[in-house]
């Protein structure tokens, strides 16, 4: 049973549930104003659904979560979060080492690269989960330990959410505002952001 | 270009809004009839602004022969989910299935035209996507 997998997914529902607001309010201002409830309504289903994926092998899982934020959501966050954790379910053996986690989050990054047609730099979800990817494969490979480590992802994920602020968007609702999309954090980044602070702080890291 | 009785290639609309894809299907019917299938869709999961993946898929399967499925689409998460939908449909034996780079409304206009002619799917794309 994949009781790790399903606290950190509790930990992924309550705080999109608790910022979908605050997601809504950042789409409002540069987009079409529907992150936090499309967010909101994809992450419940993960909720409600827990009894199809608690119980199956951990790619398994991870596939199912992403196949449920496909057909939920909506809105393109559904199609590009829900690669990502098809992706990354595809690449996870049932105890993944640092590497193999690591392996398996750059694929995950790698389909919504694609999906998204998108780099970093484009004041996206990319801007954060680019980095974080990054940094969690140099981490495992240079030895970091896991508190120290858990720190860098957060840190870096914020550092990342933070450096959309500036960008003028190309992609997505966004970029038909043009130069007024700067000066706004990017509704994306930030749900990365949340998602990749609340799974940190399940496994351990600093909050 | 086949037989009489060969059908024509399949046409899906999707929007973000329902009253946008069914009125877009209305335009389209009264140019091609009953001899093209088509088939809409507008609206996420829960009735809001949006799009839903498994209702896109289910029109997928709806229009769907061998000749294949144009796909027209209007804004960034329609296409998204569109892809996604097409992928599921071609994994199930339902393609081949293609996303026309077109405005929604002239595209599905166009592209089923094209497909009442009795004209292959890379066609129609072509008849969509010369809109632009």
């Amino acid at each position: 049973m994949n009781t790790q997998l399903a606290e950190l997914m509790d930990r992924a529902v309550a705080t999109i549930s608790e910022h979908a607001q605050e997601l809504t309010e950042l789409d409002q201002a540069i987009g079409d104003g529907d992150h936090g409830l499309n967010m909101q309504r994809g992450f419940d289903a993960i909720a409600t659904s827990r009894d199809e994926w608690r119980d199956l092998a951990l790619g398994a899982a991870v596939r199912k979560i992403g196949m449920t934020l496909v057909m939920k959501v909506g809105g393109a966050s559904g199609a590009l979060y829900g690669s990502f954790f098809m992706a990354l379910g595809q690449q996870l053996p049932d105890s993944p080492s640092g590497a193999d986690l690591a392996a398996a989050v750059a694929a995950g990054v790698d389909s919504v690269r694609q999906r998204g047609r998108s780099e970093a730099g484009e004041k996206t979800m990319l801007d954060v989960l680019v980095p974080v990817s990054q940094t969690l494969r140099s981490g495992v490979s240079d030895g970091h330990d896991r508190w120290t480590l858990l720190t860098e992802l957060v840190n870096t994920a914020a550092a990342g959410l933070e450096a959309t602020r500036p960008m003028r968007a190309t992609k997505g609702r966004a970029s038909y505002l043009g130069e007024r999309s700067i000066d706004h954090l990017d509704p994306g980044a930030m749900s990365s952001y949340l998602l990749v602070k609340a799974v940190c702080e399940g496994l351990g890291g600093a909050s | 270009m086949s037989g009489s009785q060969a059908p024509a290639v399949g046409i899906v609309i999707v929007s973000h809004s329902p009253d946008v894809a069914r009125g877009t299907a209305d335009m389209v019917r009264q140019m091609v009839g009953d001899s093209v299938p088509l088939a809409w869709c507008g609206g996420n999961p829960d009735g809001g602004l949006g799009t839903d993946t498994e209702a896109i898929r289910g029109c997928i399967e709806k229009v769907w022969s061998e000749r294949g499925v144009a796909l027209l689409v209007d804004l960034g998460g329609a296409e998204m989910n569109a892809e996604m939908a097409a992928e599921m449909a071609v994994a199930a034996g339902h393609g081949p299935v293609v996303t026309c780079n077109a405005p929604i409304v002239e595209g599905a206009v166009m592209a089923a035209t094209e497909s009442s002619m009795g004209s292959d799917l890379e066609e129609v794309r072509e008849a969509a996507e010369g809109v632009l």
